[in-house]
């Protein structure tokens, strides 16, 4: 069985119809799955619905789905850093679902674990609970939230073997693993490819089961939202 | 005087207590990390997946790989983890994280806070503060008294809730209030130098007693 595959478009072949869900990991534009997201773009789809923390900024990320309009629903935790989300959203244009940040990883990580829905104490109260099924447990109110499964993954890794055990690094790892295990289908871009047996196998974040196709790329833009430094002393 | 957003930091800096984990917000909360007393040992957490936040980076140490939650470039100490999405936010729901010191647009007398979103603008996102206000232990805000010249703390908050009885203390350029988030409501509990009871009341729409010596 062959994981590995020469180029995000082989990686992606007969994956891709209009109107499916793709989760695309990241946070900001940190882990991001780059150059899947460039094919994904390149293909064409439309009508996607896309499960990410994040929803790129202008001309980078999934910014490049939302000026060719092939997005057409995304489900998030923040949107601030894009002009044209915010253009599109109030036009009608786009159809976007709030969920606060770690409702959005435990529906990912209870949809990739088969457990349908779990109660949660966040967002009681507020909007997010509106309409949802409330419970009590030992005196507190939990709100009932469904897990997240979706047709696709797209998620960037440091390091990959041939059986597709995974390797992420520092916090470019954020959504990424737990995307893998909620695809129906999950591709992986990583930096490193080795043979299998060269990862210490107590070091691996994500099992090769969750990884179905691997594509391999020396260099990626990487792009930083916000360069921050100090002097030195 | 009333308090400047540097001495705001350095008072909300006096709730660290030692061995304390601990997730700053964005803005005037950043700062306390400035102000962390010499005898304190505490580890930052960022919810994108780290504990044991350092500084920013010398210039051209920069790591795409290593962001805080405000997308800030920042460095590993020898005491950093990193972990997913879904592990941080168990740790944050789970009430592991000992404090949370956040910003605010209102607080209401009985701890409700509303800092995610005003009707008709653009709506950014709650990000993890909903998280954070319903999952760790203690919640500090850390906010101007007024905005515009409108009271922020009031008797219910007028814009959507990011969390209902979730606030325990709050502090302004003016001065410190505890809340007591099951139903003992507010008490003025410091006052910022030669800020007087009057302006406060001028400037503070929500009930609240007086501290020890406030009275």
């Amino acid at each position: 069985m062959n994981k590995i595959y020469p180029d995000a478009k082989a990686a992606l072949a007969g994956l891709l119809r209009d109107g499916i869900t793709i989760m695309a990991g990241g946070f900001g534009l940190s882990g991001i799955p780059e150059k899947l997201i460039a094919e994904v773009k390149a293909s064409g789809v439309k009508g996607l619905t896309v499960i990410s923390n994040n929803a790129g900024v202008d001309g980078a990320g999934l910014g490049l789905l939302l000026e060719t309009r092939q997005i057409s629903k995304m489900i998030s935790s923040y949107v601030g850093e894009n002009k044209l989300f915010a253009d599109l959203y109030l036009k009608g244009e786009l159809e976007l679902e709030f969920n606060p940040q770690g409702t959005l990883a435990e529906r990912i990580r209870a949809g990739g674990a088969g457990i349908p829905a779990f109660f949660t104490k966040t967002g009681v109260g507020t909007l997010v609970a509106e309409g949802k099924e409330a419970r009590e447990f030992d005196g507190q109110t939990y709100v009932m939230e469904r897990g997240l499964v979706a047709d696709l993954a797209i998620i960037h890794a440091w390091k990959a073997d041939t059986e597709g055990n995974l390797v992420f690094r520092k916090t470019a790892r954020n959504f990424n693993p737990v995307m893998a295990t909620a695809g129906k289908v999950t591709v992986v871009e990583v930096e490193h490819l080795v043979p299998a047996g060269q990862l210490n196998p107590d070091c691996i974040h994500t099992p090769g089961i969750f990884v179905q196709r691997i594509v391999h790329y020396d260099s990626y833009e990487k792009r930083i939202e916000q360069r921050t430094v100090r002097k030195r002393a | 005087m009333a308090w400047t957003r540097e001495e705001m930091a350095q008072r909300a800096a006096r709730e660290l207590k030692d061995g304390f984990y601990v997730n700053l917000g964005i803005g005037i909360p950043t700062l306390v990390s400035n102000y962390i007393p010499a005898d304190v040992t505490v580890q930052l957490q960022s919810e994108n997946g780290m504990l044991g936040m350092g500084p920013f980076p010398y210039e051209g140490e920069e790591d795409p790989d290593l962001i805080n939650a405000g997308k800030q470039t920042i460095t590993e100490l020898p005491t950093t983890s990193y972990f997913d999405s879904a592990q941080s936010f168990g740790m944050v729901r789970g009430g592991h994280i000992d404090l949370s010191i956040l910003g605010a647009m209102q607080v209401a007398e009985n701890g409700d806070l509303a800092n995610w979103m005003i009707p008709g603008r653009m709506v950014k996102g709650m990000g993890g503060a909903m998280d954070l206000v319903a999952g760790v232990k203690r919640v500090v805000v850390l906010m101007e008294h007024t905005a515009k010249d409108e009271p922020k703390l009031l008797h219910r908050c007028t814009l959507p809730l990011t969390g209902a009885g979730v606030v325990d203390m709050v502090i302004t350029d003016l001065g410190v209030f505890a809340v007591d988030r099951h139903g003992g409501g507010m008490t003025l509990v410091e006052m910022a130098p030669d800020v007087s009871l009057q302006e406060i009341r001028g400037k503070t729409e929500a009930d609240y007693a007086l501290g020890p010596g406030l009275g």
